[in-house]
């Protein structure tokens, strides 16, 4: 994110604070007073290295750990007797002297990092970070050309207990990034600081496996993560194999957001559109079928709002949640296991599809679903946890069998050979791939309520809805409240995107003072766009809002916008499911939650 | 106190405990009650007299007679020697080394002679369990002076110009510490009393706390007063189990006579105190490290500033001094700032106590005027060097100090003294080193401390520490070349300036003491050296990578 001078978490504080004269590298430069020392020589284009450093405005992380000693500068007093200050935390104040470019500010920053690469594995060419890391970028751009400390390194088994999220903590650096997103933006607590002194490394309670853990595989922290201490696990592999595999019929699923961020992996700008060439890609990869999971989002449309109309007309639970988000079930079930009769019952919309896929593909084109495998390309880590729930998967025969992120998708567009940027344009295979610009806001926090809201609209009053943007319920802010008037009735809208927001939203239910009839809840920051999958954004913002922006230009671009007019969907229900919310459409495509301890 | 004639003071310090000494406390009641003497003797359990060595300690008023080394089996002799017949038991005297006099009185000991006890005046004279003893000899005096004839402004002015310095190590004006805090506008305030000691061999806050705790409660209302909290909480390690059971014992003692709790002295002032405890953690004695533990965070440190005097304990303005500096606070008041002032030297006033050990005859806790030199710290009340070896250095500060060779004992310390010379006061560890102790094995000893008990939160702290330890032991093993003495001087430097707390940016500082002072020590293992031609000398000033990172 560009940053202004005096931006950041204590902007409100800079407000009534005066203005002050400091000196960096002789340099006189005028600011306000309060704001840190990196912040004032970002002013001047003066450049100094961060790592541990975290400052994401709109989700209120800020990482002030001040831990990893890279950013150390020096700071001359009026005695001229210098000291070695961190820039990241250290505040400007009237009269300061500082110098970044001595030998003695070099050196040290130099060691630091020296000293972290001691105690790394320094296996870059097989790390899944290669190229992504921060740690790397830092020995680099510090001019590190040996390692002179060489000694005892971590070596702790690796964490492959889940299904997704793999723990590698010889590679943390004990940043505590992830800690902070986990505790303070997710609020789910599970990651801290573990052991002390040279063995400290970042872990659940006890370093229990993460799978005994309350994690919820948001993949926030892995997100946040400077190196590859913390990874999705991979599953790349597994999709190669299957497309060998001459007897089965493998067919692909993307989710909204990869078609606003795959770009972003092959060096295009955040926020371009690559729907057409992503096709092409996953077409010359070799699927049989390359489907949308927008086809599942307007499924899950046509079930939720039924769900809702049900609901209301009966004075049944509300608020009714939304649940796409398979991070955000799991954190409900561990952390407000009394309020899993509230969330709308749907399966997500790629587990939808994968049913669909096994059943009603399978029966019109004749294969058998034991010979179909559905792949799904999710921006999410916790997709490939909820691939494998025991509910979804004890009939193999409707399920999803591999689960890869947006990043696993462009190491194997990368590894194919495929040359992305030039790749022409392709359509979506029918039926699966016929998609509405309903359900390609899915990607985005609002976009779920916004597309149910256009279905359960003319559902409600008949009418034509003329204005499908309902631009109340857009924006980045992570806690959003709007109404929707729908006939005679006011419907009471709440969006939260960011566990931590989440918690606000279900302890007002829990204390019954929820005001809202359907809430929209997404686990990442932003929603989707913002996933766990995604590819990096290494700290800058701005490429969310991009992928955002893109989502709903995708919307515009469709000539149908609302879930309910799909005609595959009709068509669907006309010759397979029968009625929405109806008893075959139950069975398949509705689901239920466990209570769950929190560890 | 008690109305019996002869009361016989028992130490009941953890040192003296460990030798036995509740043994010898029951088998002296046991004797006077069969001797029928329970009306004329009364058996006292107190608190350290400090002279750990010659433990356990019994000393007998008003005869003023001090015996040492004293065993259960001893009781006997004394209860029917000196009790009932009135005879000294000879063979218990201490005997002075240096002129194998035997000694009855306290006063006339070396050890005691050139002490000057305040923070200590209550240790090994009264029972700590009874708080009506320390409210005979003028405790809550004090509280009872500042709640009813002193404003809070006037606590703070009296402590600021007594010019009382922080004992825990760092040595910041305390009466400044409280004025900051006093200013900070807030409804809620606290008041932290560090007890988290923990530097090898220092036993001072252990000692004050089992020995008179009452005067550091004391304390803590008053800067609870000045500064505007009605809330303490002294944050204790649970390793010392009779330190926190006396601490209990006394609040609950003070609370049941109103000295904490609501309108202490009929004033406005309401204040208690809760205890934490500590699981043990080095650098849970870190003021901002100490607080997280406090939140039932993990005991790591948070960048300053903020400082805990603007935003401490949950966010509220937070005072945290040291067990010693609060037992020097109600004489303080009591007696004013002017004669605390008179003693001690021109920036350091008052007295501090210390811990000796290592190689000295008198081991134990001493308490000496600010501006006593080493030499007679060690050599007079210490007794000098066990079996006649040579002097070769002592460390003080701890495992954040430096070493302090021969040529600098005359050296008067104080804070700034002790810092000129390369090492620092800490928290009034010392320890002394003899003839036949190798340095770097000593700053072997002090990094795999450090190394051990840093929190690992910073990269320079985490792996620096660790880093330094190998290349030492590397040093050690007689495996290593110039060129690891150079790395190792330049990692000490990178990891004083880098690291983001006291711990260890105070670390590397035995390294750098004992490179500059016993530089041969250092080039004896090193095997590219061509000892026979001599061994060259340490010159901080040539090296370069010294100066890329020396402050």
């Amino acid at each position: 994110m560009a940053k202004d001078i005096g931006k950041g978490e204590t902007q409100e504080k800079y407000e009534s604070k005066k203005m002050i004269n400091i000196e960096i590298n002789h340099e006189e430069l005028t600011v306000t007073e309060g704001i840190t020392v990196l912040e004032a020589s970002q002013k001047i284009g003066v450049k100094i290295p961060t790592l541990c450093h975290l400052d994401l405005e709109d989700l209120q992380l800020y990482n002030k750990t001040a831990s990893c000693r890279v950013c150390m500068v020096e700071l001359i007093d009026k005695n001229n007797n210098s000291r070695l200050v961190p820039a990241c935390v250290t505040k400007a104040y009237d009269g300061m002297v500082i110098r970044t470019d001595t030998i003695k500010a070099i050196t040290a920053r130099r060691m630091a990092v020296e000293l972290l690469l001691s105690n790394h594995p320094n296996e870059c060419f097989t790390c899944p970070k290669n190229l992504e890391c921060e740690l790397q970028a830092l020995a680099e751009e510090l001019n590190v050309r040996e390692i002179r400390w060489e000694g005892e390194r971590m070596d702790y088994p690796k964490d492959l207990s889940s299904d997704a999220i793999v723990k590698d903590s010889n590679k943390c650096i004990y940043c505590r990034r992830c800690e902070t997103a986990c505790n303070e933006v997710q609020t789910c607590g599970i990651l801290s600081g573990i052991g002390r002194g040279f063995d400290s490394f970042v872990g659940p309670a006890f370093n229990i496996p993460m799978v005994e853990s309350s994690c919820t595989y948001c993949g926030q922290c892995v997100q946040v993560c400077p190196t590859a201490a913390l990874t999705e696990m991979f599953h790349t592999d597994k999709v190669w194999k299957a497309i060998d595999d001459p007897d089965k019929h493998v067919i692909v699923q993307t989710a909204p957001a990869i078609r606003v961020a795959l770009g972003e992996l092959f060096g295009m700008e955040a926020g371009t559109i690559v729907t057409g060439k992503m096709v092409t890609a996953l077409k010359r990869m070799g699927f049989d079928g390359v489907f949308d999971t927008d086809f599942g989002a307007d499924l899950t449309i046509m079930e939720e709002a039924s769900e809702l109309i049900y609901r209301l007309e009966n004075n049944k639970t509300l608020p009714i949640l939304t649940n796409c988000c398979p991070a955000w079930v799991k954190f409900i079930e561990h952390q407000f296991p009394e309020l899993i009769h509230v969330p709308s019952t749907c399966k997500s919309p790629h587990i939808m599809f994968g049913t669909i896929a096994k059943t009603y593909y399978a029966e019109k084109n004749n294969i058998d679903p034991d010979n179909i495998v559905v792949v799904s390309i999710m921006p999410c880590i916790a997709k490939k946890a909820e691939a494998k729930r025991p509910e979804l998967t004890k009939d193999e025969r409707n399920n999803v069998d591999i689960v890869i992120t947006t990043r696993e998708l462009g190491a194997m567009i990368k590894e194919a050979g495929i040359n992305f940027k030039s790749l022409p344009d392709s359509e979506f295979d029918r039926p699966l791939g016929e998609t509405t610009g309903a359900s390609v806001i899915f990607g985005t926090a609002g976009g779920v309520i916004e597309a149910a809201v256009r279905t359960a609209y003319e559902w409600i009053t008949g009418d034509e809805l003329e204005n499908v943007e309902f631009e109340q319920l857009r924006g980045m802010d992570g806690l959003r409240k709007a109404t929707v008037q729908i006939g005679e009735k006011e419907l009471r809208i709440g969006i939260a995107s960011g566990l931590g927001n989440a918690r606000i939203i279900l302890e007002e239910i829990r204390e019954g003072k929820s005001e809202y009839d359907a809430i929209e809840i997404m686990a990442c920051p932003g929603g989707c766009i913002g996933g766990g999958g995604q590819p990096y954004h290494h700290g800058n913002r701005e490429i969310i809002r991009k992928r955002k922006d893109a989502i709903y230009e995708e919307d515009r671009n469709k000539k149908i916008r609302k879930c309910h007019e799909n005609p595959e969907i009709i068509k669907l229900y006309k010759e397979f499911l029968g009625k929405p919310f109806g008893d075959k459409a139950h069975k398949l495509l509705h689901t239920h939650f466990e209570a769950r301890e929190r560890i | 106190m008690s109305k019996t004639r002869t009361n016989i003071m028992v130490c009941g310090g953890t040192g003296c405990l460990a030798s036995d000494s509740e043994k010898v406390a029951k088998n002296l009641e046991l004797i006077i009650k069969a001797r029928g003497y329970e009306e004329e003797a009364k058996v006292i359990q107190t608190g350290c007299f400090g002279f750990c060595e010659q433990g356990p300690i019994v000393k007998i008023e008003p005869d003023n007679v001090f015996y040492v080394r004293v065993g259960p089996k001893d009781a006997k002799d004394i209860v029917d020697e000196h009790i009932v017949k009135g005879r000294k038991v000879e063979r218990l005297l201490y005997k002075e080394p240096h002129h194998n006099k035997k000694i009855g009185k306290q006063e006339d000991m070396e050890f005691y002679k050139k002490q000057l006890r305040i923070a200590l005046r209550n240790c090994g004279l009264i029972n700590p369990e009874d708080i009506y003893e320390y409210i005979a000899l003028g405790g809550y005096e004090a509280l009872g002076k500042a709640l009813t004839q002193m404003s809070r402004d006037e606590v703070v002015k009296e402590v600021k110009e007594s010019g009382l310095r922080g004992r825990g190590g760092g040595g910041f004006p305390t009466g400044v510490k409280w004025e900051i805090t006093k200013s900070q506008e807030s409804e809620v305030k606290f008041i932290i009393c560090n007890a988290d000691e923990g530097d090898p061999g220092a036993f001072m806050d252990r000692s004050i706390l089992e020995g008179d705790p009452h005067s550091v409660i004391e304390a803590m209302a008053i800067g609870g007063y000045a500064i505007g909290a009605d809330k303490g909480i002294v944050y204790i390690r649970a390793e010392y189990p009779l330190a926190i059971s006396r601490l209990k014992t006394a609040i609950k003692q003070s609370r049941e006579l109103g000295l904490l709790g609501k309108n202490i002295f009929d004033s406005d002032f309401s204040f208690d105190i809760d205890i934490k405890f500590g699981a043990g953690a080095f650098v849970c004695g870190e003021e901002t490290a100490l607080i997280n533990s406090c939140e039932g965070k993990r005991g790591e440190p948070d960048f300053k500033p903020p400082f805990p005097a603007q935003e401490g304990y949950w966010g509220h303005p937070t005072n945290v001094n040291n067990v010693e500096t609060f037992a020097n606070i109600p004489p303080i008041i009591t007696k004013g700032s002017e004669w605390f002032s008179s003693i001690g030297t021109e920036k350091s006033k008052g007295t501090k106590v210390f811990a000796l050990a290592g190689k000295i005859n008198n081991v134990g806790l001493v308490e000496v005027p600010m501006g006593t030199t080493l030499r007679e710290i060690i050599f007079d009340i210490g007794g000098g060097i066990q079996g006649g070896k040579k002097f070769k250095a002592v460390q003080t500060g701890g495992p954040s100090g430096g070493v302090i060779t021969e040529e600098y004992l005359d050296t008067p310390i104080d804070y700034d003294s002790l810092l000129s010379i390369g090492s620092m006061m800490g928290s009034g560890g010392m320890i002394v080193m003899d003839e036949t102790d190798n340095m770097v094995n000593i700053a072997k000893f002090y990094l795999e401390f450090t190394m051990d008990e840093a929190c690992g939160k910073c990269a320079a702290g985490r792996i620096g520490t660790k880093r330094l330890y190998e290349i030492l032991n590397k040093i050690t093993s007689g495996k290593a070349t110039m060129a690891d003495l150079d790395a190792l001087k330049q990692l000490s430097y990178m990891v004083k300036g880098s690291s983001l707390c006291g711990l260890c940016q105070t670390a590397p500082n035995p390294i750098i003491s004992t490179m500059k002072h016993f530089w041969d020590e250092y080039l004896a293992f090193i095997k590219d050296v061509d000892h026979s031609q001599g061994e060259g000398e340490y010159d901080g000033a040539k090296n370069k990578d010294n100066l890329m990172l020396k402050a």
